[in-house]
């Protein structure tokens, strides 16, 4: 048996610049922030980042390690805009293809059936065409002869993802209401690295839930962290909700002093600064 | 009916928006149009589905009934059994809606939330719009992204459909030969004049302008006892 098990700066030893990477979660819930918080700690720049955004977008935004972002949106859900990146765009700090939230997950899609692309009732008619001009459509073959746009495949060389329960080999499971498209981002990537709020057996994973939250398989996972907290400040249902107080202090912290306070130590550092924050 | 604010004349053109529906899902984005929604399933759309913001199908009382997380909802979109009231931060004549950035796209001067899934709701099912504060800074001659797609775009894509934009000035639609977005109803209290005003482009004003109906007694009941006791909808809508 293969044990995957390591600590958030060993996956993020195995990412490098230049990389795509796929952030699991969706606006500002269980997004994989002690990886994002991992990520920040090493030297790696010029991303490809593919996201759902929330927070994580807006981290790596602000230090500046994104070369091109991937997303139909960037919010923290309860503060509807995300400050950060709405800086980091209005100083044209980065390449963006933005497109609509349906696209997005067909892109996915196309990926993990390692397709080319998948065509979409989506983006005609919307100026998601004029930013992205490298955007192609298909025409229908069969009799209705429609025109649909082929969303390329979003391949990952890296994907990230948040989830309650993992065993050792990589079975992750959710537990809150929704997956998100966090299987999908394992499936669509070359390499997937799941945190979860604990590492249990396996025969663990069914005894009180059902088979149906078994939401990432095995082989589609490189590596495995025990991160408990390790989506804060953002939701992790049903164990926590957001951090509301906090995500407000991060939404209104010049993003230098926040970085100082909260993100100059390693993880334990992390959640002991966040247990003293007012 | 007395006393009725400007916030419930809204309530009631949102409302007005699901009427024979049928067993679709109300999509509404905004505190005023979730009320409206609820209003309507209470009343004259009883099979309207409902969410709770998160993955659950719900009733009015929040009983869960289904499950819908995002993976599902955007097959529910393709599907068409839909209807959708979306915000706009600009909406111009043909019902292009943009709620992404403002000014060029490639260094805008205001980012906002991005296209999300604008784009695939106006292709897909019915999609309306509600604008909380009608003001020429959000109805313009041309919006600065295309996210929602307006008539004069959607090439007679055959699931587009703007049933109707409510703003708390009035009611407006696209029934005129070009389909450009004409006043439809005012509610009580507003002048065709002060809508004018409001709108940065040419509004197409027929000759007799009704006013947005009154809620039935029962209706105001809901809205003040049911739906909304502590009166939220003030807070969107003052009078």
């Amino acid at each position: 048996m293969t044990d995957k098990t390591m600590t958030a700066d060993e996956a993020v030893s195995w990412l490098h610049s230049g990389m795509t990477l796929g952030i699991g979660g969706w606006g500002s819930r269980r997004k994989p922030m002690a990886l994002v918080r991992a990520l920040l700690r090493a030297e790696i720049t010029d991303l490809t980042v593919v996201s759902y955004g929330g927070p994580d977008v807006g981290m790596l935004a602000a230090a500046g390690r994104i070369r091109r972002l991937v997303t139909p949106f960037v919010t923290l859900d309860s503060i509807p805009l995300e400050p950060h990146y709405r800086a980091a765009r209005e100083r044209g700090a980065f390449e963006l293809m933005e497109i609509d939230e349906a696209m997005f997950m067909w892109g996915l899609h196309a990926a993990a059936n390692r397709l080319p692309f998948l065509p979409v009732r989506a983006g005609t008619g919307s100026d998601v065409m004029r930013v992205n001009p490298g955007l192609r459509t298909v025409t229908s073959p069969y009799d209705d002869g429609e025109t649909l746009v082929a969303m390329p495949a979003l391949r990952l060389d890296a994907a990230l993802v948040h989830v309650n329960r993992a065993d050792r080999r990589g079975n992750g499971q959710y537990l809150g209401p929704d997956p998100y498209f966090d299987d999908l981002f394992c499936e669509a990537a070359q390499t997937a690295y799941v945190s979860c709020e604990r590492i249990v057996d396996t025969a663990e994973l069914t005894k009180e839930a059902a088979p149906q939250t078994l939401l990432i398989k095995r082989h589609t996972v490189t590596g495995v962290v025990e991160a408990p907290n390790g989506a804060h400040f953002t939701s992790c249902a049903p164990e926590y909700g957001r951090d509301e107080a906090f995500q407000k202090r991060y939404a209104t912290t010049p993003w230098a002093q926040f970085a100082a306070r909260f993100l100059g130590g390693d993880e334990q550092a992390y959640q002991s600064a966040i247990r003293e924050a007012p | 009916m007395k006393g009725v604010t400007r916030a419930e004349y809204c309530v009631i053109a949102c409302a007005e928006a699901w009427r024979d529906a049928g067993e679709i899902l109300a999509s509404p984005m905004g505190l005023i149009p979730s009320i409206g929604a609820r209003l309507a399933r209470h009343t004259f759309a009883p099979d309207l589905l409902l969410t709770d913001g998160e993955a659950m199908l719900v009733g009015v009382d929040g009983t869960v009934e289904g499950w819908l997380p995002y993976r599902q909802h955007l097959t529910l979109v393709t599907g068409g059994r839909r209807h959708v009231m979306m915000g706009a931060s600009q909406i111009d004549r043909y019902g292009n809606q943009n709620i992404s950035c403002i000014g060029d796209w490639a260094r805008p001067k205001r980012q906002l939330l991005g296209v999300r899934g604008a784009p695939v709701n106006t292709l897909n099912h019915p999609t309306s719009y509600w604008i909380p504060r009608h003001s020429r800074r959000v109805f313009v001659e041309q919006v600065d992204m295309v996210c929602g797609v307006g008539y004069d775009r959607a090439a007679g894509a055959r699931h587009h459909r703007i049933p109707r934009v409510v703003s708390d000035l009035g009611v407006f639609d696209f029934a005129t030969p070009d389909r450009a977005m004409r006043l439809a109803s005012l509610h009580p209290g507003v002048t065709v004049e002060k809508v004018r005003e409001a709108t940065g482009f040419t509004l197409e004003v027929p000759d007799e302008v009704p006013y947005t109906r009154e809620p039935t007694a029962e209706e105001q009941r809901l809205i003040r006892e049911v739906i909304d006791p502590e009166n939220a909808r003030a807070r969107e809508v003052a009078e």
